[in-house]
């Protein structure tokens, strides 16, 4: 129950999904967690829920895309909390199926900006304020980051990207004892895939389940200890790396 | 303290490095282990450490590149043990050092028959005992499984066999409940690196360091503590994938 004792941790997209559940993971070991999204009413809700358990947290409004959010957010956990240990930089969207040739650049752009310009937006500040300690970022990438993804060329382009971001930080960090690494889920049951506004279809969850040798999807469970375990000095060898949970999907 | 309270591991090459570090982590989490090895004396050696503090294991000598012993192997633990969930088939050889041409076939047929063949003889009982309750099985390729090693062709070759043996069986055995994954270290302080017998000297070391993002070389105990969660329920989801702790060499 004390894996992260006395660290603080920000979670990006942490109002819902696997930002929500990894919140609430690294409350119950141990974390300050700040908790950034576009929702806030979930936000405020998700802080409320963790500080009823004993755990300790604070909501700030995050878009992404916004370089000036992704500044002041690092600026609110250190002023609130004083310093600065891990990241879990998370927000992420999915849009739905369609081909090349029907993309438009506008919704091209969209992916790209929030996906992977938004993991970079997060970071700059971030190592700006981990380089006196060291810390642990861990950046949400995802299968469709290692393999081709027909219907949405977008969506595996930016999560490609993520894991090229995320080994050259690593290379350039490593000496500050920042370790950065990536988590690849696969199929997780998640509003992003399964809320009213997914871009995901009913025909394409049977698909991806089929797919995966274990024959279901993911809890957003099984992705949140995952990201504890980067998170935490277990991994102190770890940098650099990607880290599949996809219930062998990409075996 | 009790992440594999009630599992039976076996642990190959488990009388030194990261096998010995690996099967004292697995003890210290509840595991009852076999210590299996083709160094009997330091095999018991290990084996009494872990019942010094309290844990259950017993040694076994076993040559990974006979059929029969690697069958006895998994016969012994179910008679001692009753059950067997978990395995990390980790013992393996670094070989001679030198170029492809200088290769002997009998230095190149060693390095096979160990680090390859014997991953697949161990996986052939340890699948058929696990068959009926499910399991985890974690088998040790490294990060020359992932790129190409000059001086070190056999043993890159039998490491991406490895990473492929494990893939393929992992999509057999899913339906199972049997997970199976590679996990791939960078350059860690055991006897095979830096060891009297090892390949390395002091020069190519530290020119291996060079490549290494967190300017150090692993301990033994930072690979455990992947295995320790790779045969955890932690890892549900995870199965077929490789697990990277190298400090930043192949980002």
């Amino acid at each position: 129950m004390t894996l992260l004792h006395n660290k603080v941790a920000i979670i990006t997209g942490g109002a819902s999904g696997i930002g929500r559940v990894t919140a609430q993971l690294f409350a119950r070991e141990g974390a300050r967690v700040v908790i950034a999204d576009m929702n806030a009413a979930a936000g405020l809700e998700l802080v409320e829920q963790i500080e009823q358990h004993g755990g300790q947290a604070h909501f700030q409004y995050l878009d992404v895309c916004r370089e000036q959010d992704c500044a002041a957010l690092v600026d609110a956990a250190l002023t609130r909390y004083g310093r600065l240990d891990i990241a879990f930089n998370n927000a992420g969207i999915f849009v739905p199926p369609v081909l090349l040739e029907d993309q438009l650049l506008e919704q091209w752009q969209r992916v790209l900006d929030v996906n992977l310009t938004g993991v970079f937006n997060c970071l700059v500040p971030q190592l700006h304020a981990m380089k006196a300690n060291g810390g642990s970022i861990i950046n949400t990438a995802s299968i469709a980051g290692l393999t081709g993804t027909p219907g949405s060329a977008a969506y595996s382009a930016s999560k490609h990207a993520v894991i090229g971001l995320t080994r050259s930080a690593a290379l350039e960090y490593g000496k500050h004892r920042i370790r950065i690494n990536a988590l690849c889920p696969g199929l997780v049951a998640t509003p992003m895939t399964q809320g009213p506004d997914s871009g995901f279809n009913s025909k394409m969850i049977d698909m991806a389940v089929k797919n995966a040798p274990l024959r279901r999807q993911a809890a957003p469970e099984e992705l949140a200890v995952m990201a504890l375990w980067l998170a935490s000095d277990k991994s102190s060898y770890v940098t650099g790396a990607h880290f599949v949970v996809d219930g062998g999907a990409t075996a | 303290m009790t992440l594999l309270q009630g599992k039976v591991a076996i642990v190959t090459g488990g009388a030194s490095g990261i096998g010995k570090a690996t099967a004292r982590l697995f003890a210290s989490e509840g595991a009852r282990v076999v210590v299996a090895d083709t160094h009997e004396q330091a095999g018991q050696a290990v084996v009494d450490l872990i019942e010094q503090v309290g844990g259950q294991a017993f040694f076994q000598a076993v040559d990974v590149r006979r059929d029969e012993q690697c069958a006895a192997l998994v016969a012994a633990t179910l008679e001692r043990f009753g059950q067997l969930d978990i395995a990390f088939n980790n013992a393996g050889i670094s070989g001679t050092p030198g170029l492809t041409e200088a290769q002997s076939l009998e230095q190149w047929r060693l390095v096979l028959d160990v680090n390859l063949t014997g991953v697949f003889n161990c996986m052939v009982h340890q699948l058929r005992a696990m068959k009926a309750r499910g399991g985890s099985i974690i088998n040790t390729a490294s990060i020359m499984g992932l790129q190409g090693t000059p001086g070190a062709a056999a043993y890159s070759a039998s490491k991406h066999g490895v990473i492929g043996l494990t893939r393929s069986a992992a999509l057999e055995y899913g339906k199972h409940g049997i997970r199976i994954n590679a996990l791939c270290p960078g350059y860690v302080t055991t006897p095979m690196t830096t060891g009297s017998d090892s390949e390395f000297n002091a020069r190519t070391l530290e020119m291996a360091l060079k490549t290494v993002a967190l300017r150090r070389l692993g301990e033994p105990r930072e690979q455990a503590e992947m295995a320790l969660w790779l045969a955890s329920d932690n890892a549900s989801y995870v199965t077929g994938a490789h697990f990277v702790v190298d400090g930043g060499v192949t980002a």
